[in-house]
């Protein structure tokens, strides 16, 4: 599963992508950011507050439910603000 | 269409190329947002989601065709570093009459201010900051929402 993160969210996270295989239980976009943030302190960060965090899942826009399996592409990033 | 780049625009060239040969076309309305001095800033840049970007302003184009009777439109956004009175994005939307026109454009703009992922750092005489989204944009988005 490749890990995307854009704006902010890859200043905190040190990265702007990874590659991770979470366990097989981990089928949500919401299971998955609790995973994650599990993995190590900057992980932590990103989603410490997840009321600023948005993300997709094969780049379109997702919800916490939406599924996640292996090969996906889950991006996590700010409320955007172009235009 | 759309286009995402690097490079600047010139918006007589775009409203020509759109327009050329079709002459059901009545009404042309454009906008073009620019890098404006929100006091002390010098410059700013855009990241975005390459891929992502493109699907979701295909979306958006789409979605103004659906529900207006267009000709043709056009959205560029850049991305990049953009110095003070530069341009940013550019909607143009053809159509028989006016108020399609005019409506479209600023659907357009709506909601790829809330659905296009890009991102904004602004560069200030105290360093560099992540642009915050505004809930007003939400709400000019939620404008546009179909009922029924």
């Amino acid at each position: 599963m490749k890990i995307l993160y854009f704006a902010w969210l890859r200043d905190k996270a040190g990265m702007s992508e990874r590659q991770v295989s979470p366990p097989p239980g981990i089928a949500t976009v919401g299971a998955l950011m609790d995973w994650l943030a599990a993995q190590d302190e900057r992980q932590a960060a990103v989603f410490a507050d997840r009321s600023v965090v948005r993300f997709a899942v094969n780049q379109d826009f997702a919800e916490t439910d939406t599924p996640v399996a292996p090969g996906d592409e889950v991006a996590f990033f700010p409320p955007v603000t172009g235009g | 269409m759309i286009r995402v780049q690097r490079e600047s625009f010139d918006v007589g060239r775009e409203i020509a190329a759109l327009t050329a040969g079709n002459t059901r076309i009545g009404g042309v309305a454009s906008f073009v947002g620019l890098v404006r001095d929100l006091g002390g800033l010098s410059a700013m840049t855009l990241e975005h989601y390459p891929g992502m970007t493109e699907r979701q302003l295909e979306r958006i184009d789409a979605e103004a065709h659906r529900r207006w009777p267009l000709e043709a439109s056009l959205i560029v956004h850049r991305y990049g570093r953009l110095e003070l009175g530069e341009p940013i994005v550019l909607t143009i939307t053809a159509s028989a009459h006016r108020q399609a026109a005019f409506d479209s454009c600023n659907f357009l703009m709506d909601w790829l201010k809330t659905e296009a992922p890009f991102w904004k750092r602004e560069e200030g005489a105290d360093g560099a900051r992540w642009v915050a989204a505004r809930g007003d944009d939400d709400a000019a988005r939620d404008r546009w929402r179909e009922t029924g």
